[in-house]
């Protein structure tokens, strides 16, 4: 009796909760544009940590959560991406705000070699063979004496001074220097951080990101219909890589120091990202923003309590994986069948408009 | 002369690097898991036997007999407990909820102990050392390349002589037929990994006694055992035994050119060999 009706079906992938969410979301920028006019500088640094740590916890989601690449080598990539702006800053005198971009393009490039030597570990031992990877990155960086060697280095005060649009930054909020910079390293995370987001889900509406679901859920099945699951892997790694080289760059430019300890930290740069993601709920986009305020909330506080508060942050990730393994936003969405950024196609008009049920299909 | 002692003394450390991976090559045979604590577990058992020591005043290899037990047990506990619940066809759960253990692992026993580092005393056992043919040999390196072989040959007759050993096997091969047949593939991995925290507390012991430690080395130790498990090839318990001569070898000569050289040396090693030979030297297991 189906095949007998031909109204208007038609494909869709938006729901109302992603409508209102769109509009909030636009509200949030614009409001997020504005803030340095009247926030206190600190607010704007919190602020500043929290969109880089999303940044990061979104590629890191992209690699595990869509790619099935449990990555424990990404700090490979922030500390590249860091120690590449800073070469161009110190050796050429490049303008450090465009030697961002060159950090992701160092990261992109590093990624291709580590690709081809992690990708021939299969499963959990890729996990541990990009961490290798990381490890052989950071003992060399750290040989590297003109960018300061094991000690690290500074950027230099000509290009800290007259880095592009803190010039025009001091005069319109009328703050100095250090703080204009602050400024422009927020502003410069807000932007990082809605491109993140808003390509991550442009690329998980795409035929690629259909793809890509399908190999997640069940590698042989997707190849036997024709994806190419070693070629989707392969550019998720590389995209992760880049975008995370270009968090890399734009958090040393904020800290205006650094050295390869602090740069290639597997704690700073890889396993905070591995709870806010796992915390706020894997596989989502909407998990990593949960999950990267849940963790501020934390380190808030628990900031006094020193080790305590891995220790909290470690078993709420543990009791997370055991007993709600989507997360916050999981049991959240589960219950409430809300999704921010839907991803799902679903059948709707002609008969189907009243009765299609909202569960998931992941 | 001096190359020849060098490569000696990176053989003997090999074996340390062997202790610390046989463990690894043990659950991973078994129950195709990562654990990623693995390193953390070496230290707390470490800190373990110190207190032992610390406490009772007993001789550090008896304090090591007593901790058996405990970390038997606790390996056992870990595994019933916690990570079975998460062992499957996915591979993202176990991992990640032992990076959360590692964490938690790391940050207690800063907490017990502070960052301080940490020694368990030998008395004259650690400096002692014999003379062959010219070259000096430390009685420890070789208690502990001999402890590795001892090790790997005892868990190689467990595997092929015993019963224990049948249902190990039979469990890796295929869980599902292994339990039609009588087997409780969860028992099975708890014993496992129980073995495998035995294994662990002879590494922790030969780690203490030979030098210096602190909650925050235990990621290398995993790092150096993980390598030394692919080199051999998945499965393999002597080729594991060969990859840490392997990393230990290419460790001693990367110091004695240069000694900031010493961990890259052994980390080029390994991705020379995942370069040449992706699945190992002797590998056995199809993953």
């Amino acid at each position: 009796m189906m095949d007998k009706t031909t109204p208007d079906y038609a494909v869709r992938t938006g729901t109302a909760a992603s409508r209102i969410s769109a509009i909030v979301a636009l509200v949030l920028i614009a409001v997020a544009i504005i803030l340095p006019a009247f926030a206190a500088r600190s607010l704007l640094q919190d602020l500043f940590y929290i969109l880089t740590m999303l940044v990061l916890a979104q590629f890191w989601n992209l690699l595990a959560g869509y790619g099935g690449l449990v990555s424990v080598g990404q700090q490979a990539f922030v500390g590249i991406g860091a120690y590449a702006m800073f070469a161009m800053a110190i050796l050429t005198g490049m303008d450090p705000v465009p030697a961002i971009l060159l950090g992701g393009l160092a990261a992109l490039a590093l990624a291709v070699p580590t690709a081809f030597f992690a990708f021939r570990l299969q499963g959990a031992y890729f996990a541990i063979g990009t961490w290798v990877v990381a490890e052989v990155v950071r003992l060399t960086v750290a040989q590297w004496k003109s960018v300061g060697g094991g000690t690290g280095t500074s950027l230099p005060r000509s290009a800290t001074r007259e880095m592009w649009f803190t010039g025009a930054i001091e005069n319109l909020f009328d703050v100095k220097s250090a703080a204009a910079r602050d400024i422009l390293a927020y502003w410069l995370a807000v932007l990082l951080a809605v491109l993140t987001i808003a390509g991550i889900y442009r690329l998980l509406r795409t035929k690629r990101g259909l793809g890509l679901a399908a190999v997640r859920d069940n590698m042989e099945a997707a190849k036997s219909i024709g994806v190419d699951a070693a070629r989707m892997k392969w550019l998720v790694f590389v995209v992760a890589a880049f975008g995370t080289g270009l968090a890399g760059g734009l958090i040393y430019l904020q800290k205006a120091r650094i050295s390869p300890d602090a740069a290639f930290s597997l704690q700073d740069w890889t396993a905070y990202v591995i709870f806010i993601v796992v915390i706020g709920g894997i596989g989502t986009i909407e998990g990593p923003i949960i999950g990267v305020l849940v963790f501020f909330a934390l380190r808030s506080l628990l900031a006094d309590y020193g080790s305590w508060y891995l220790m909290v942050l470690g078993l709420l990730g543990i009791v997370t994986m055991l007993f709600a393994p989507r997360g916050l936003w999981g049991l959240f969405s589960d219950r409430t069948g809300i999704e921010l950024f839907p991803v799902r196609r679903r059948l709707t008009g002609g008969m189907l408009s009243k009765s299609l049920p909202l569960s998931r299909e992941e | 002369m001096i190359w020849v002692d060098t490569v000696i003394q990176g053989i003997l450390l090999g074996g340390l690097y062997a202790l610390f991976a046989a463990g690894l090559s043990l659950v991973f045979g078994i129950m195709r898991l990562v654990n990623l604590a693995h390193g953390d577990l070496i230290v707390l058992g470490a800190y373990l036997i110190l207190l032992l020591v610390t406490l009772t005043g007993l001789s550090p290899f008896i304090a090591a007999a007593v901790a058996m037990p405990l970390m038997f047990a606790l390996g056992y506990g870990l595994q019933k407990f916690m990570l079975n619940r998460v062992l499957g066809e996915d591979i993202l759960p176990p991992l990640l909820v032992t990076f959360g253990l590692s964490v938690v692992l790391q940050n207690a026993l800063l907490e017990g102990y502070s960052a301080d580092s940490q020694r368990i005393q030998a008395g004259s056992l650690s400096t002692a050392s014999i003379e062959l043919g010219g070259i000096n040999l430390g009685v420890m390196p070789l208690l502990t390349f001999a402890s590795a072989v001892a090790v790997i040959f005892a868990l190689n007759q467990l595997f092929y002589q015993t019963s224990l050993g049948r249902a190990f096997r039979a469990t890796s091969d295929d869980a599902t037929t292994a339990s039609l047949m009588g087997i409780k593939p969860a028992g099975v991995f708890a014993k496992a990994t129980g073995i495998a925290m035995i294994i662990v507390t002879i590494a922790a012991l030969y780690l203490g006694m030979r030098s210096n430690f602190d909650p925050s080395i235990g990621p290398a130790r995993l790092v150096y055992a993980f390598e030394a498990v692919i080199i051999g090839g998945l499965g393999s318990l002597w080729g594991t035994l060969a990859g840490g001569v392997i990393i230990g070898v290419a460790q001693t000569l990367g110091a004695a050119i240069n000694p900031e050289w010493q961990i890259l040396a052994g980390h080029v090693a390994f991705l020379f060999v995942l370069l040449l030979r992706p699945r190992g030297l002797f590998p056995r297991a199809v993953d």
